[in-house]
């Protein structure tokens, strides 16, 4: 009897707040508007194969720099004749998994991090924040750029960097987040009614500190997009051909006098969905109703 | 306050030394032998030997590291393998037009940001905080990259007002010079200018929800003398957004100064991954990031002048 308790109060409890949170997010157009943003352009860049019959490799040599609008080629070609629209989805793949995986390890690394350093405390804590706090002298795009820069081109070596750089402020938030969980009375009632300390942290602490770490990790989706299709613009990161919309951007730049809106176009890409998880942040954190 | 002083300063040395390790295993990050630069492919055990000896790299790691700080307290921060020359000379032509290009950015990013995020707390829930807030999250928001490829279509290529390169053009001259800095600039602040818009709004609407500011509006205080105690108490953390949103500055100007040829650290550091000039990269990134630590240390100091409570603690 005392499994079912303990076991099924707390799971009611969180779906009912999820479901509170939704249904609040759920009134806000702006964030309905955002979600509708970011379901289209991911969603076309994943069927980017099925939605377009060009190679996103293949160009010719006629058909360079075709302006918006051209028969057969929506968006344009670009500088070697590739159909822009093709390379823009499947550009859109690697710019999305070099913003979105080093988010996704970041939070798995920082968050179990700052989770053990908020619980354990005393010199745990300290060990792991003054760590933290050596990456922290250095602004995070520099920081970035020198380890890219050092280790050479390529979309491993970038996504390693970005995650490097995403960890200590994951740390900071889920710290803080603990350390306040930590302290109150429910925590100490488990505490003391027998629960393990794994328990604990899976079951009361997690549930708690999951909101504030998610509202952050999605504004740092919108930070790392524009690092990792900057690292790719100035020549680290992804390498041509790969499609991608920051070396894109970087390759377009001759066409600046010839064609501007299509040298502008890869950009427009990476400003909306950096710009929709952003107000999707915001919107989460006002659905969460936290500070 | 003196305790405080020197206290801060003493905190700042380890983060100082951290700074400079992380900058000195940044080459060992590299792959490759790093004397396949300097030697032919044939060359003899001997002569492998020879000039591992002549740079110290047969030496223990912990040895290498103090000798190169040894080095680099002297202003000696290695030679670039591109152009022969110290990276200290390069480095010292190239930072001052950083730093003005940043101070420029600086300058907008602070009054604009500030001046919208005080009118956005203000009217907190009004058309104008909408407005302000708008503004804010696209400056968050924008590849400051790409704002800087859109500014010179716009102002360069469509409408000829604005020169989209370099730092001068045939006529030297302060006006020539700021002719050349205003786009790159305006590239450069749109980020900080959203997050101290977002900062100092919020800061301004959750001071103005106290109980103090009733209590002033209640004595009888007109609008600008509840202003002032709003700002004061608004100032010390606003401070530490700016010194943390100016270091970001210099650094996000590696893309802008890439889009603008700009010939600051940006395209040093552009031209070092370019060439793979691992002395040139270190060196830059050193510079910068202790520029950086000496921003959070002024920050440090001079927040107790508007909050004396932070020297107490």
């Amino acid at each position: 009897m005392t499994a079912t308790l303990t076991q099924d109060a707390p799971i009611e409890r969180s779906t009912g707040y999820w479901a509170g949170v939704w249904s609040r997010l759920r009134k806000d157009p702006v964030s309905l508007a955002c979600m509708a943003v970011l379901a289209v352009i991911v969603g076309a860049c994943v069927l980017a194969p099925w939605l377009t019959s060009h190679d996103p490799a293949v160009g010719s040599v006629i058909l360079r720099l075709k302006p918006v609008g051209t028969q057969g080629h929506i968006l344009g070609t670009d500088e070697l004749g590739r159909d822009m629209l093709t390379r823009l989805l499947y550009g859109g793949r690697t710019s999305l998994v070099m913003g979105a995986v080093p988010v996704a390890l970041a939070l798995l690394i920082g968050g179990s991090l700052g989770m053990v350093a908020g619980f354990v405390g005393g010199r745990v804590n300290t060990a792991i924040m003054r760590s933290v706090d050596v990456v922290f002298a250095f602004p995070s795009i520099l920081l970035a750029v020198a380890i890219a820069g050092a280790m050479g081109a390529g979309i491993v070596n970038a996504l390693l960097a970005l995650t490097i750089v995403l960890i200590p402020p994951l740390v900071r938030v889920t710290e803080a987040a603990t350390t306040q969980v930590r302290r109150l009375d429910y925590v100490e009632a488990a505490r003391a009614s027998g629960a393990g300390a794994f328990t604990i942290l899976r079951v009361h602490v997690m549930g708690n500190v999951l909101g504030p770490v998610l509202v952050y990790a999605a504004s740092q989706l919108s930070v790392a997009i524009i690092m990792a299709a900057g690292l790719s613009f100035i020549g680290l990161g992804a390498k041509p051909p790969t499609p991608e919309w920051g070396l894109m951007l970087n390759t377009l730049r001759g066409a600046i006098y010839s064609q501007p809106l299509l040298a502008a176009l890869p950009g427009v890409f990476i400003f909306a969905v950096s710009l929709s998880f952003n107000l999707l942040s915001d919107g989460l954190r006002q659905a969460m109703e936290l500070r | 306050m003196i305790a405080y002083l020197l206290k801060r300063l003493a905190a700042a040395v380890p983060v100082a030394l951290a700074v400079s390790l992380i900058c000195f295993l940044l080459v060992q990050l590299a792959p490759g032998d790093p004397l396949s630069v300097v030697l032919p492919s044939d060359a003899t055990q001997e002569q492998i030997d020879a000039t591992k000896a002549r740079y110290g790299l047969d030496r223990p790691l912990v040895v290498q590291y103090a000798l190169w700080l040894g080095n680099v307290l002297q202003g000696d921060l290695g030679t670039s393998i591109a152009t022969g020359r110290p990276v200290g000379a390069e480095i010292a032509n190239a930072l001052g037009y950083s730093l003005s290009l940043a101070a420029l950015a600086a300058g907008m990013a602070v009054v604009l940001g500030v001046g919208l995020g005080m009118v956005a707390g203000y009217s907190a829930g009004g058309w104008l905080d909408k407005l302000a807030s708008a503004i804010a999250i696209s400056g968050v928001s924008v590849p400051h990259y790409w704002l800087g490829i859109v500014l010179v279509v716009v102002f360069s290529a469509e409408l000829n007002w604005l020169p989209a390169m370099g730092a001068a053009s045939g006529d030297p001259g302060l006006t020539d010079r700021l002719r050349h800095m205003i786009l790159p600039a305006i590239a450069l602040a749109a980020m900080p200018m959203g997050i101290i818009t977002r900062s100092v709004r919020a800061l301004v609407a959750e001071t103005l929800g106290r109980e103090f500011v009733s209590a002033l509006v209640a004595r009888g205080l007109g609008q600008g003398a509840v202003f002032v105690h709003v700002a004061k108490n608004v100032a010390p953390t606003a401070l530490a957004v700016l010194g943390v949103q100016i270091g970001y500055l210099m650094a996000g100007s590696i893309l802008v100064e890439t889009v603008f040829a700009w010939p600051g650290t940006g395209s040093l550091l552009n031209q070092a991954i370019l060439q793979r000039d691992l002395p040139l990269l270190q060196g830059t990134i050193l510079v910068l990031a202790m520029i950086f630590v000496g921003l959070n240390l002024i920050v440090d100091i001079v927040q107790p002048l508007f909050d004396p409570r932070i020297s107490r603690t």
